[in-house]
Parts: C-alpha cells; sequence; structure tokens
C-alpha cells in the first residue's frame, strides 16, 4: 500500500514511454495527469468539506445536521451543488465585467498552485522546489488580490467594504504567520519542505515550537476569512462581503476555492508542525490525509465555537500581541540553536 | 405514446431513462437557501426551525443566505407595508431564478389583523406568485416544515 500511487505513477510513464515518447514528453504528460488529480481530490475533498462542516455545527449546536438525504445526509452537498449549477448567472450591468468575471477563477487558480509543494506522501511531491516555503507564502497572500478584485468589480458598497476589510486582515495576519514559520525553518535549515519532512523524523516540530504552532494557527484562520475572524464576510454587518454581487456557480467557486486554501493550510500545518507524511504502521499518504483532517477538524470547531470578534479588536490583536509573540519566538529560537550547538547536543 | 413505449423497452433490457430536468429538479428540491427577510414573530419562529429543538438543516434547508443573489427561496414572514413595498420587490427581482415564495404566517398570507389598515398590503400574493402559503399567528415551526415539504414535492412535480 505504500508505493501504491508511486507504482501507478511509474507504470503509467513506463507505458507512456513505450508508446515511443521521449522520457521529457512522459513527464510532461505524467505532470498534466497529477494536476488533474490534484483538482479532482480539491474536488471531492470540497465536498465532504461542506457535509463535514454542516454536520460538525450541527452537533456542536446540539443538532442532526443533514440526515434525509442518503446515509447521515452524505448526498446532501451534491444536491446543492446540482442546484448552484443550474442557478440563472446575473452579472450586474454596472459592474467592471471582465474583472467580475475573472475573480473566481483567479482565486481557484491560485488555491489549487498552492498543492504543487505539499508532500503528499513518501516522494509523491509534484514539485519539489528549494523554496518550497516562500512559495507557498507568496502565492497564499495572492488570494487577497481575488478578494480585492471581487469587491472592487461589483460596484457595491457592501462588496468594497468586505473586500477592503480582507485586504487588511490578510496584509496583518500575513506576517505573523510568516514569522511563525520562520522557527522551523530555522531548525530545518531548509526551505524546501522534503527536507523540513525529513528533519522531523525523530521529533515532530510542534514540540519544540509550540508558540509558534499556536501563532500559524491563529494567523491561519484569519488568513483563510474563517470564524471567529470572518470579518470581511459578516452576514449582519456586510450582507455577504466581496461576495454579495454573485450568483450560483461563480459564488460556488470562491466557495470551493476558500475550502481548498482550508485544505492546503492544513496540510501546511502538519507538514511543518506534525511531521507531514511521517508515521508508524499506516502508509504515508494516509498518514497525512488524517493529519490534516484533524487539524481541519480543530478549524470547525474553533469557527462554530467562539464569536467573531470586531474590526478593531481583530487588527490589534494582530499587531500588538501576535506579532511581538512571533518575534520573540524567533530570537529564542535562535538563542535555543546556539545553545544545542555550543553544548553539543546536535 | 411511441416514446413512452421506447422507455419501457429500454426499462426492461435494464436501462433507466432520466431527463436532465428530474436531475436538476432534485437538486433543487433538496436544497431551498431561505433569505433572511422577516418582520418580528414569524421571523422568531423561523429562527427556532433552525435551531435545536426543530433543526431545519435535517432537510438541508438551514443556509440562509444575507444577499438575495445566492438565494433561492423568500420566506415572506410578516405584513408588507406599502412603504416596504418597493424593498420586496427589489429584493424579489434580485433573486436568480429559479425562485420560490412561501408566505409564512396571516399577515403574509392576508394581512391578518391588519387587513383593513391604511399603510399594510393585504397579502403578499398580490406582489409575487406565492407557491405555499402557511397560515398561523405565528404558524410553528411544524408548520414551516409542512409548507417546505410541500413545496419540495411541488418543484419535485408530485403534487
Amino acid at each position: 500500500m505504500e508505493s501504491l500511487f508511486l507504482d501507478i505513477a511509474q507504470t503509467l510513464t513506463g507505458w507512456l514511454q513505450s508508446l515511443g515518447l521521449s522520457a521529457v514528453w512522459a513527464d510532461f504528460i505524467l505532470l498534466i495527469i497529477q494536476f488533474a488529480c490534484v483538482a479532482g481530490i480539491v474536488t471531492i475533498n470540497v465536498i465532504i468539506l461542506i457535509w463535514l462542516e454542516r454536520k460538525v455545527s450541527g452537533f456542536i449546536q446540539l443538532r442532526l445536521g443533514p440526515n434525509r438525504l442518503g446515509p447521515w445526509g452524505a448526498f446532501q452537498t451534491i444536491a446543492d451543488a446540482i442546484k448552484l449549477l443550474t442557478k440563472e448567472d446575473i452579472i450586474p450591468t454596472r459592474t467592471d465585467k471582465w474583472i467580475f468575471r475573472t475573480a473566481p477563477l483567479f482565486f481557484i487558480t491560485v488555491a489549487m498552485m498552492l498543492y504543487l509543494v505539499i508532500p503528499m506522501g513518501d516522494g509523491m511531491q509534484i514539485v519539489d522546489l528549494n523554496i518550497g516555503v516562500f512559495y507557498f507564502i507568496s502565492l497564499a497572500s495572492l488570494s487577497t488580490i481575488a478578494l480585492l478584485m471581487a469587491g472592487w468589480s461589483s460596484n457595491n458598497k457592501w462588496s468594497l467594504l468586505g473586500a477592503m476589510r480582507s485586504v487588511a486582515q490578510m496584509i496583518s495576519y500575513e506576517i505573523p504567520l510568516t514569522f511563525s514559520l520562520l522557527g522551523v525553518i530555522m531548525i530545518a535549515g531548509s526551505l524546501r519542505l522534503s527536507d523540513i519532512v525529513a528533519a522531523q523524523s525523530n521529533i515532530w516540530f510542534i514540540v519544540f515550537q509550540p508558540v509558534a504552532f499556536i501563532t500559524y494557527f491563529i494567523a491561519a484562520t484569519a488568513e483563510l476569512n474563517r470564524g471567529p475572524f470572518d470579518m470581511p464576510e459578516a452576514e449582519q454587518e456586510l450582507t455577504a462581503g466581496a461576495y454579495t454581487e454573485y450568483t450560483g456557480m461563480r459564488w460556488a467557486l470562491f466557495f470551493l476555492a476558500e475550502y481548498t486554501n482550508l485544505v492546503a493550510v492544513s496540510a501546511m500545518a502538519s507538514t511543518m508542525f506534525l511531521g507531514g507524511w511521517q508515521g508508524p504502521w499506516l502508509p504515508s499518504w494516509l498518514w497525512i490525509i488524517i493529519k490534516t483532517y484533524i487539524i481541519m477538524f480543530v478549524f470547525m470547531w474553533i469557527k462554530w465555537t467562539f464569536p467573531r470578534i470586531r474590526m478593531d479588536h481583530l487588527m490589534s490583536f494582530s499587531w500588538k500581541v501576535l506579532l511581538p509573540v512571533s518575534l520573540a519566538n524567533i530570537v529564542v529560537t535562535g538563542v535555543g540553536i546556539y545553545v544545542f550547538k555550543w553544548m553539543g547536543w546536535c | 405514446m411511441a416514446l413512452e413505449q421506447d422507455v419501457e423497452v429500454l426499462e426492461k433490457n435494464n436501462i433507466i431513462v432520466s431527463t436532465l430536468d428530474k436531475l436538476w429538479n432534485w437538486g433543487r428540491a433538496h436544497s431551498f437557501w431561505p433569505l433572511t427577510y422577516g418582520c418580528n414573530c414569524c421571523p422568531i419562529e423561523m429562527m427556532a426551525a433552525g435551531a435545536s429543538r426543530f433543526d431545519m438543516a435535517r432537510y438541508g434547508y438551514e443556509v440562509f443566505r444575507a444577499s438575495p443573489r445566492q438565494a433561492d427561496l423568500l420566506i415572506v414572514a410578516g405584513p408588507i407595508t406599502l412603504k416596504m413595498k418597493p424593498v420586496v420587490e427589489r429584493i424579489w427581482a434580485q433573486m436568480p431564478e429559479p425562485k420560490w415564495v412561501v408566505a409564512m404566517g396571516n399577515c403574509a398570507t392576508s394581512g391578518g389583523p391588519f387587513k383593513d389598515g391604511y399603510a399594510v398590503l393585504p397579502g403578499c400574493d398580490s406582489l409575487f406568485d406565492v407557491d405555499v402559503f402557511v397560515p398561523g399567528c405565528p404558524p410553528r415551526p411544524e408548520a414551516l416544515f409542512h409548507g417546505l415539504l410541500e413545496l419540495k414535492k411541488k418543484v419535485e412535480g408530485k403534487s
């Protein structure tokens, strides 16, 4: 079971080469297949996640959640997807049409590109970049632009306010997010994600970097615009934030992208702090799925437990609490590494 | 008739024929996303319908959307004053097709106790074609569920 997907990839490459293709072309076709697999995995994951979110919210609020369609309401999301696909597509007349149309596409593209560097098992990485963490952080912050595009082009006050809020929030929380990952990078001594996973073969980095993990988690919640930091979508104040004017499938694409980001950030958390695909007995690709789902469950748990906090509190929390804490964490980590080396422990 | 016979022949050979409309209506009937709209006491029952004792989420109808662009169902829960009338009409126009209306409570159905008032519309059926009337003052959450399930039957073409 361990090398199931690698064997499939190898057989496929062998078959392509047996057709008379050169090795470069075979690799190229394999890359396209891998990307198609990522798109498929993401879509299936989102269908499961939305169902899970509704079930988890139900159980937390002492309800049952969807249970009429299929076993435990498993087909509920499929019904929703069919309905959203067949809804009327409204583009209001006063919008900036091209930006309005491209914003959801841009959002989902950026969200899917995050998966290029995440190791989804032993040797199961589409591209093993030597600046993997940097790539991840810089792409993750690009999704801000998609939200700003949506808000600006809608020509609607709620949309614009929601977009401005999300930009302010995401830029503020980007900094503690990056700083919290720096501690891990300092210990592992590499920006390559496979090296970081390999460095955790004996002990997970959450043991050395508990503060960084908590800062990362909080910053990631804000980065994903999820509750209790879902200011850009605050329904009571802004109807639906940047998504107010979007209908049917265009709106669903935004939703898809948000959940895609959620999976990517959770997979990143398990790679950086929880040992990635490493674990006993079970195959490596199953381990990262288990770890990612546990982290996503905690995200949902937090969302349905805490009330939304106010915008100014949100900003001051980032700049006055999270940023100093993450900076202090870097200093302490640096001193710690020096002491470890001086004592000859590593 | 020839078409139906063809379908029967196909069914005997284990080929099930369906139309896309059936699939679409199945999806639509199982995910009404209501718009949050109401006046005062019917919405309290509507909120109770979403909360833990009654739990609208069982049918998958709990996704209340604040933006009319993403809603499928307008639950008119309360009287429509003449001042509110243009707003309701505008919200209705902003909702994308296919969309439905449920008139919840006596005020929305007929104007209720305010029927003879100078500022209240006697029933919302003068504004749009109402799909389901749910009488009551206010109707209990079970009554709202009954109304929504009747609407589900209507959308699936079974009523």
